[in-house]
């Protein structure tokens, strides 16, 4: 999924950040998107689980401005909470494969010889088993929910970031200051730690800010297969679900509500993310 | 007495694809604490490997034999940590291109107190040790430069910053290869002269390697001259001019620009500059050697009186 989707979306990603006026769009999105995450039980302006089901399926009004769904829960408020999930799902996928691929690539670089071909076989073998099909088996053996999809999938997310972290710590790593370093007596902890993380820091976020788009698509596409968040939780990816036999209705709201919510956060996150890596 | 530091037949093979082969022969080199020793050759005749070796630093897979005794220790025998305090405390090391050997994106102050820090000095009283030995050296406006990140120096100015960081560690031998080459002609003066004056304040001992003779005559005690992996010649720095006696130093002494006229061709030292692997088995200067014999092709001539040449045998 991960590596299907790279090409296609990179690459206009790449051609609108490099529009002023479209990174910019994109960052005050992100912006925005990430404040209705945080104020997002201040901002709905209903309880986004409040069943009605004399008010099921009311059309775009006042009071419901995208309406409500098969049992009259408010769609905006269901939508708004819902950034919440959508948001900490990859939040949580990108830290925990950030620092587990960072952590491995620079032992990796650092110590060479065995340890660094082991490792990096058992990242080659990790790179070629599919990110969502590894955290859909994971969801399945160990229930659905919000912690094994979000686990199984920043394992499948360590690869990507160590194999990129690991060729630009190898590079560092052969730079003449850090030999001078280990001349100066400095442990390679220390020159781990205090030179060449923080050295590698900017690659990372960029690395990272990437891999959140990715992230996004697939624990929203796992909500999508029933694997993620449960009923009667406010998660984007379900509630595409959720809406799809309301499409048959004549009430396509809610499918097409979520699935725009994705779409645009994906896209800002990765026009911003590239952004960040032409610097 | 045990010497300060000593080379004793120190021999160092790296692997080839023909198998392992010497880099340095046989180094036999003693230098005293508080002595300034220039070891002056050409490419790739293995001044940089003795330097390192002092601080255990070879190439991978290489073997040693003979020894490197600091202070009576041998450096082999040291284990890691060992090595560190070695590295942190007794000796330091000045790279030739300052340029390349600092973390760029830290700051002069980061840089010249990180060994301090490490040792469990504040930050203040280390930035203030550092700015002062900043001072000392002659660098104005010091409290600007330890904010400073490397790109904002000039070459000259950065490299006196290494001096300065390689002195706050107060070691008592500092290596020095080649600093002043990445600089230019001005302030190669300025940075050799700074280097001088600290470390005989200090008392502290000085291994220099250089390409040039004169920079080298000027900052040392004794000049040991290295050809192929070997030491071919060892002579105070005062008298290196009157006294050479191995064909080598007499060939390096006339290629210098100053022993000609201005105008006349310079003399070069006839073949091309060998390293310990290519260098013939007997005497390592045989081919290029101008009076050469036929002894001097089956026997390698040993370092006796300070000069290791068969013709020079009393």
């Amino acid at each position: 999924m991960t590596l299907a989707l790279a090409a296609p979306l990179r690459l206009p990603a790449r051609r609108l950040a490099a529009l002023g006026w479209a990174s910019s769009l994109a960052g005050l999105i992100c912006a925005l998107v990430v404040l209705i995450a945080v104020f997002a039980p201040w901002i709905a302006p209903h309880d986004p689980n409040a069943v009605d089901p004399l008010n099921a399926y009311a059309p775009l009004s006042a009071a419901h401005p995208l309406g409500t769904d098969d049992l009259g829960r408010d769609l905006l408020s269901r939508l708004i909470l819902g950034s919440r999930t959508s948001l900490a799902g990859p939040l949580v996928v990108i830290v925990l494969s950030g620092a587990t691929g960072t952590a491995l690539a620079v032992s990796a670089a650092w110590i060479g010889g065995w340890f660094d071909a082991a490792v990096s076989r058992v990242l080659d073998i990790l790179f070629a088993f599919p990110g969502l099909v590894l955290a859909i088996t994971v969801a399945a053996l160990f229930g659905a929910g919000f912690l094994a999809p979000v686990v199984a999938l920043s394992l499948a997310y360590v690869p990507i970031i160590a194999r990129v972290m690991r060729a630009a710590a190898l590079r560092e790593r052969s730079l003449p200051y850090v030999e001078a370093l280990r001349v100066q007596g400095f442990s390679g902890w220390h020159i781990c730690r205090r030179h060449l993380l923080p050295n590698l820091a900017p690659l990372l976020v960029v690395q990272a800010a990437i891999s959140f788009g990715y992230a996004m698509i697939d624990l929203a596409s796992i909500s999508f297969l029933g694997l993620g968040l449960q009923p009667p939780a406010a998660d984007w990816g379900l509630m595409i679900a959720n809406g799809q036999p309301s499409i048959l209705a004549g009430f396509p709201q809610q499918s097409i509500a979520a699935a725009v919510a994705v779409v645009i956060t994906v896209v800002a996150f990765t026009v911003v993310a590239e952004r960040m890596a032409a610097r | 007495m045990t010497a300060f530091l000593e080379f004793d037949h120190l021999r160092v093979d790296v692997p080839t694809p023909m198998g392992p082969r010497p880099v340095l022969r046989s180094v036999n080199l003693a230098i005293a604490a508080g002595e300034a020793v220039g070891l002056v050759g050409e490419s790739g005749s293995g001044k940089s490997l003795t330097a390192r070796s002092v601080l255990g630093l070879l190439p991978g897979g290489a073997t040693i034999a003979g020894a490197v005794r600091f202070r009576g220790t041998d450096i082999g025998t040291l284990d890691a940590a060992g090595l560190r305090r070695l590295r942190s405390r007794e000796v330091a090391m000045v790279f030739q291109d300052p340029r390349a050997t600092v973390n760029p994106v830290r700051t002069i102050g980061d840089f010249l107190t990180e060994v301090l820090r490490e040792r469990g000095m504040s930050r203040s009283a280390a930035l203030a040790l550092a700015g002062g030995i900043l001072a000392d050296i002659g660098v104005d406006d010091v409290p600007r430069r330890l904010k400073q990140r490397p790109y904002e120096l000039s070459g000259g100015l950065l490299q006196r910053v290494v001096i300065a960081a390689a002195l706050a560690g107060e070691p008592a031998l500092i290596l020095a290869d080649e600093p002043t080459t990445a600089l230019d002609v001005t302030t190669q003066e300025e940075v050799v002269a700074i280097l001088d004056e600290q470390r005989r304040q200090r008392g502290t001992a000085l291994l220099f390697i250089s390409h040039d003779l004169e920079l080298a005559t000027a900052v040392c005690d004794r000049i040991a001259v290295m050809y192929a992996g070997e030491i071919v010649e060892i002579l105070p720095a005062k008298s290196l001019h009157e006294e050479a006696r191995h064909p080598y130093t007499k060939a390096l002494l006339r290629a210098r620009p100053g022993s000609v006229p201005p105008g006349e061709r310079l003399q070069i030292v006839p073949g091309t500059p060998q390293s310990g692997i290519e260098a013939p088995p007997g005497c390592v200067f045989a081919d290029r050697c101008p009076v050469v014999e036929a002894d001097c092709r089956t026997t390698v001539p040993l370092l006796v009186g300070g000069v290791a040449c068969h013709l020079e045998v009393p």
